[in-house]
């Protein structure tokens, strides 16, 4: 257990004489995936699936601990363990045992759990299990944003590819089905999209942060969209603007990274919810006929 | 009406449904042809959704055979639709929420239904009827080969009703599209309905309106104030699905299936306090 005791969140100010490159590296990084999660994080929100990507993001900590025992990539591992996850809750519900929620906390709590216990096994192992949990933005490195950009890019090539069908079923699964649109195909690939996201954040804002970065700019954005896709929009530029707020705020506080940004991402959610003078109240329909 | 089975859009021959050993519907005949108006009527529970569900393959059938013909396009106004709040939506974007549509066949589509005003109100903020109107215009504007409304007209008041069910009765009409319609309201859909089919777990009984009505199972099935007097329609069925599958007759018999001349619905045969399908 002395790996785990001697961790802790870097803060920030130790490494002044670096400051700057890493600074730049880590905004850079950061709303690189700030603008990958909002559109995802929209559809988290509008399909109530917030305890699904809890339980996908906690279950990497399993697939950091397989990465490890197994010696594979970080990023495979996460991405590997987060499907396995969510076709085994799949595979749960269709048993009807359980009620979802049950479900989804059972996998959630017992992926990380599972993650924890292989992690103290490998006593040869210094795990920064601080940095995984919460995030370290000092990891960030040139092959970590390259992988953020080229990975948010195809991320986003895909759900717009499957967007209609995706929104589709968002509003009526059956709707869509009967259509013809084959909204199953398309749930399928937002869960790998999901995954995707996941492996990506893990090292800027942490697993136990990422559901945070991928509902709360979504809720930000709510109050100002008028289409989907302008709620997709706004919360990918919300979550950028958290990111660099955060980042700032954290340089300034000496405060730890990820929770920083989160913190960044409430306020951001709080303002949103203000009432300003001379705002325009919702339209409303004209009365019924 | 002669139609061969080979031109029909929807047909189904002995088709049912059978979940955890308990039979939903079963021994559905029925097809729907083009420019043709199909009508389900049936109490609460008699399985009129899950009929129109298993015909768009929504859900799988058990038993018996239903074809589509290939590459069926198909438009569905779902019986109970909510949309999320947080999920910011226009009736101009539902409208576009299956395919792209230009803002002027938006517009129309909406004129017909009568609600061109509310193109860029939020769906959330419409009343019930409007929202009905919002999904028809939808499941119209791809101008489908079929068209599949479960209640398309909860929520609308009467008067509303009369003006959706004429409006459907003109979209066959200058669309030729053949439309599966469920109804809870008979009378109300009588004059431009096709065939009826009356549901209760298993077809009760079915034919064009006219030579419904002036059979004398009709009368019985229906009442004689309904027949006579458009008044509200009420339904008693002589027999009751028990929750094990098994069915009870008015005459306090119990048997495993109802019988394939099952229809009799005898109203004075019940009495209230029985679990009867009512329905008014």
């Amino acid at each position: 257990m002395a790996t785990i005791t001697n961790l802790q969140c870097r803060p920030l100010k130790t490494c002044m004489t670096m400051l700057d490159d890493f600074f730049i590296r880590a905004i850079i990084a950061g709303s690189g995936l700030a603008l990958t999660v909002g559109p995802l994080g929209c559809y988290v929100v509008w399909r109530r699936m917030a305890y699904f990507g809890d339980t996908m993001a906690h279950s990497a900590l399993l697939g950091v601990a397989l990465a490890f025992l197994l010696n594979i990539s970080l990023i495979v591992g996460v991405f590997a363990v987060a499907v396995t996850a969510s076709l085994v809750l799949l595979a749960l519900q269709s048993r009807n045992a359980l009620p979802t929620d049950a479900l989804l906390g059972i996998l959630s709590h017992s992926t990380l759990a599972l993650g924890l216990v292989i992690i103290a096994f490998m006593t040869s192992l210094r795990v920064d299990l601080m940095g995984f949990l919460f995030g370290d933005i000092l990891a960030v490195s040139r092959l970590d944003i390259a992988i953020i950009y080229v990975g948010g890019i195809v991320v986003l090539a895909v759900l717009i590819a499957i967007w209609r069908p995706l929104l589709a079923a968002t509003v009526n699964i059956e709707l869509a089905q009967a259509e013809g649109l084959n909204p199953e195909r398309a749930r399928i690939i937002f869960m790998l999209l999901m995954a995707s996201v996941i492996a990506m954040a893990m090292k800027i804002v942490g697993i136990l942060l990422i559901t945070s970065l991928l509902i709360i700019p979504a809720a930000a954005a709510r109050r100002f969209a008028s289409t989907p896709e302008q709620m997709a929009v706004y919360a990918s530029l919300i979550g950028a603007l958290a990111v660099a707020a955060g980042l700032f705020g954290s340089l300034k506080f000496d405060t730890p990274s990820g929770p920083s940004i989160v913190v960044a991402a409430l306020t951001l959610f709080l303002l949103s919810l203000v009432t300003y003078p001379g705002r325009k109240p919702p339209a409303t329909s004209e009365p019924g006929t | 009406m002669t139609h061969s089975p080979s031109d029909s859009l929807i047909s189904m021959q002995g088709a049912g449904i059978c979940r955890n050993g308990r039979w939903l519907v079963r021994g559905i005949d029925l097809s729907v042809h083009a420019g043709e108006i199909v009508t389900l009527v049936g109490p609460n529970g008699s399985g009129k959704s899950t009929t129109a569900r298993m015909a768009i393959g929504l859900i799988r059938h058990d038993e018996g055979s239903v074809t589509r013909r290939t590459g069926l396009t198909i438009g569905y106004v779902p019986q109970r639709m909510s949309i999320d709040p947080t999920l910011p939506l226009t009736v101009r974007r539902l409208m576009t929420i299956a395919s792209r549509h230009t803002r002027s066949a938006i517009l129309d589509a909406l004129q017909v239904v009568g609600i061109p005003g509310l193109l860029d109100a939020p769906v959330q903020h419409l009343s019930g009827g409007e929202f009905q109107r919002a999904l028809l215009a939808r499941a119209m504007i791809n101008k489908p080969e079929l068209l599949v409304l479960d209640e398309p007209v909860q929520g609308i008041d009467f008067a509303g009703e009369i003006e959706l069910y004429n409006l459907i009765q003109d979209v066959r009409q200058t669309s030729g599209c053949g439309i599966l319609l469920i109804s809870h309201d008979l009378h109300m859909v009588m004059a431009e309905t096709d065939t009826v089919i009356c549901l209760n777990g298993h077809v009760c009984c079915t034919g064009t309106p006219e030579a419904v009505a002036s059979n004398p199972e009709y009368v019985k099935l229906f009442g004689q104030r309904a027949v006579e007097t458009l008044a509200i329609y009420r339904h008693h069925h002589d027999h009751t699905h028990l929750p094990d599958g098994r069915v009870r007759h008015a005459d306090g018999s119990i048997t495993d299936h109802c019988h394939p001349d099952d229809g009799h619905h005898h109203e004075s045969a019940v009495s209230p306090s029985e679990n009867v399908h009512d329905h008014a």
